[in-house]
């Protein structure tokens, strides 16, 4: 039998296990292990305070990173392989706007970035991902809702997107050179899924008594959130008064028009629901979130944080 | 000295221009656009720019890897990889040769990428684009999705030839 027992090869160059011999140990739970923003300008505007760059980035990157694992939650669950496909690339480019938003927002304010265990190799977006509470996220209410059927993620993809777009297609002008760069290239992938979710829309609405029922019942459910989605937060005002952010008020005209080309063509009303109150005043800008982002948070982040000096 | 650097330019150039993209095998870096600019800033020391196709893409650190990997094997002992988002990657990028592979490849190269200035119009209908079959060079080709085996293809069928193949979406 011995003859059957392989020799390592004498000559690395032979053996297939050469090329993982290599020691990069690298952190184990992020998307990269680089700086995203290496090479890129980060120098902060004349005039602008970079605290409330960091707060504005981190509210367009929580929005981007808790909409795509929400998205993500769909990848091997959707109708069919093409619609799988297409929700995991829109996630995958919303985590990708999310990455350069938490690192712009950790080289605006190094003080946003929660201190970690010495040791840990986590870059600042990873720490800002993993290693924060419900409260110190930033997010829209919109983007945290637990899942419901495709109709809602449709609808949910279609509100988003609109409102998303219609803010970057300014944020493309911001005094900011990197929140400007994230703009100008998002802004190409936005378009996209909005338009997905848009003929989505109008296929549903369309189609059967139940896709038509369906799709209004999802519709009812998040228009709640819509108008939360044009507020402004102070944080907002003062990154649009100094030339770096966009006020979300300024583009609900905008983006209700785009909208309404939608439910136009689909023949869907729009919602009567109400808007969905903040608790005492506060919404999901201020930290005020409900319960369903707590359990997502704890399932993306337990591993990271039973493990923060993890490497593999 | 003078003579010395440009042949040390030319020599870092010629090895990051044999750098493929990893998800695209037969094109170079260079071909697909992703390769912005390469330096020699010092002695041995190399800058390489590089811009994502999408803000996810997950073949950055393949690329960077890649670089450092054949610049290394060049003699360059500094290789520093940049991330360049601005301008962002466009599909008019891809070199004609690039076009030629992909096509040679199977895969429908993209054509002129639309205007992204100003408010980008709501389309409700498929994208309209002349598509020809990779194979048989049929013009009759429908859309099955506009998202694909990757973030920068569409899926695309063949109705003469029935073949599905990946069309290189234009942005």
């Amino acid at each position: 039998m011995t003859d059957h027992i392989q020799t390592p090869a004498e000559d690395e160059h032979d053996s297939a296990y050469a090329g993982l011999l290599v020691n990069d140990a690298h952190w184990a739970f992020g998307t990269d292990f680089e700086d995203p923003l290496a090479g890129v300008d980060t120098t902060i505007p004349e005039g602008v305070d970079g605290p409330t760059l960091a707060v504005y980035a981190l509210m367009l990157g929580d929005d981007a990173l808790v909409m795509s694992h929400r998205v993500s939650e769909w990848t091997s669950r959707a109708p069919d392989l093409e619609d799988d496909i297409a929700l995991s690339n829109i996630s995958l480019d919303l985590l990708g706007q999310a990455r350069l938003l938490l690192a712009r927002a950790a080289k605006a304010d190094g003080s946003v970035v929660p201190v970690l265990p010495e040791g840990s190799p986590a870059p600042p977006e990873d720490a800002l991902a993993y290693f924060r509470e419900s409260h110190a996220f930033r997010n829209v209410r919109l983007a945290e809702l637990d899942n419901g059927d495709f109709a809602e993620a449709t609808v949910r993809v279609l509100l988003f997107s609109v409102w998303r777009l219609a803010i970057w297609e300014r944020l493309r002008e911001s005094r900011d050179h990197v929140l400007a760069a994230v703009a100008t290239k998002g802004v190409k992938e936005l378009a996209y899924h909005r338009d997905y979710a848009a003929r989505w829309f109008v296929t549903l609405a369309r189609g059967t008594d139940e896709s038509r029922a369906r799709l209004v019942a999802a519709l009812d459910l998040l228009w709640p959130l819509w108008p939360e989605l044009f507020d402004t937060h102070p944080v907002e005002a003062a990154a649009a008064a100094s030339g770096v952010g966009v006020d979300p008020a300024g583009v609900r005209e905008a983006a209700e028009a785009v909208l309404d080309q939608v439910l136009a063509a689909a023949d869907v009303p729009r919602s009567e629901a109400p808007r969905r109150a903040g608790v005492l005043g506060r919404t999901g800008r201020d930290g005020t979130h409900g319960e369903p982002l707590g359990r997502m948070l704890a399932e993306m982040q337990s591993v990271a944080r039973a493990h923060p000096r993890g490497q593999w | 000295m003078r003579l010395l650097s440009r042949t040390t330019l030319k020599q870092a150039r010629a090895a990051a221009g044999r750098v493929t993209d990893p998800e695209l095998p037969m094109l170079t870096l260079a071909d697909l656009g992703v390769l912005r600019d390469v330096d020699v800033v010092g002695d041995s020391h190399v800058v390489v720019d590089i811009t994502p196709t999408y803000s996810g893409c997950p073949a950055m650190a393949a690329m960077r890897d890649d670089l450092v990997r054949e610049l290394s094997g060049a003699g360059f002992d500094r290789v520093e990889v940049r991330v360049s988002l601005d301008p962002p990657w466009t599909t008019d990028w891809i070199t004609a040769e690039g076009r030629a592979a992909l096509a040679e490849a199977g895969i429908s190269p993209p054509g002129p990428a639309p205007s992204s200035d100003g408010p980008i119009p709501l389309t409700l209908q498929p994208m309209a684009r002349q598509v020809r079959c990779p194979q048989c060079d049929s013009p009759a080709t429908e859309l099955v999705s506009e998202f694909g085996s990757t973030a920068c293809k569409a899926q695309y069928r063949c109705t003469s030839c029935l073949e599905p193949f990946d069309h290189v979406k234009e942005i």
